[in-house]
């Protein structure tokens, strides 16, 4: 499997970590409810289709990337760094 | 203040096998420079009297002993020079120590490289001129192409002797298998 770092290009995937769903990007408020909270922590989607993880390109430029792809066919549809997204 | 003398990781040390040269590379100074967010081009202009900018992504330059290399995201290596104050435009840290730095040159490199490294490393894939983070076996490293058959390699400091010995070893069996 290889996945494409937006920095250093297509590489192989043991030089990456794997985080988890893009839904860690997105933490509830601290004043919501407790609900909320547990949502984040613990409760995933499982699509058969596209899905979007985050990884982290540890043995390479130390960027973390959230890469889309997709489940059935297997493809890694592309990725982003989550610094940009957090820039927009 | 006593002298202290700074010491290299491997003391020097040079092997060759078949034509390939393996040896340690005095490297100098050391500074990581990671600019803050929006000041990239500024610290390249500080950078300008060392005869390069601040390198983009996946290259590096060289201008005498003088280089910067890129080795990460938003940060770059200046070796074998002095850092010129960058104080509010970047996070500067003296790396001096924490590195050893190996030249690899000749015609088994590329082949002997290919044994820990999981990159392309052919040359339409990874030219001269071009920088990489990519770990040497389970090693973390930056390595540069400085010649079709030429590399130079920077890894930590405390696996320099464990890094040795996988390139020799890969080195030697690739003579063996030849001869």
């Amino acid at each position: 499997m290889r996945i494409p770092c937006p920095l250093c290009g297509t590489r192989d995937r043991r030089e990456f970590y794997y985080y988890g769903s893009e839904d860690y990007l997105k933490r509830p408020s601290d004043q919501g409810m407790v609900e909320d909270l547990d949502n984040h922590l613990f409760l995933r989607d499982n699509p058969a289709g596209v899905m979007r993880d985050v990884w982290y390109h540890e043995a390479g430029c130390g960027a973390w990337m959230v890469v889309t792809r997709n489940t059935i066919s297997h493809e890694v549809l592309g990725s982003e760094l989550v610094a940009k997204q957090k820039e927009a | 203040m006593p002298e202290l003398i700074a010491k290299t990781a491997l003391a020097g040390k040079k092997l060759v096998v078949s034509g390939t040269v393996l040896a340690e590379v005095d490297h100098g100074m050391v500074s990581s420079i990671a600019p803050y967010p929006g000041q990239e081009d500024v610290v390249g202009n500080a950078l300008k009297p060392l005869g390069f900018g601040f390198p983009a992504v996946n290259s590096f330059a060289m201008n005498g002993v003088a280089m910067i290399a890129w080795a990460g995201r938003e940060q770059a290596f200046l070796v074998g020079a002095d850092c010129p104050d960058l104080s509010g435009l970047a996070a500067v840290t003296d790396q001096s120590g924490g590195w050893v730095s190996l030249s690899l040159q000749g015609p088994l490199a590329v082949q002997a490289l290919a044994r820990y490294v999981p990159m392309d490393l052919r040359l339409v894939a990874f030219p001269v001129g071009m920088a990489a983070r990519t770990p040497l076996y389970h090693m973390s490293m930056v390595l540069l192409r400085v010649a079709e058959d030429g590399f130079r390699l920077m890894l930590f400091r405390s696996m320099a002797r464990t890094a040795w010995h996988e390139i020799e070893v890969a080195l030697k069996t690739l003579a063996a298998r030849a001869a």
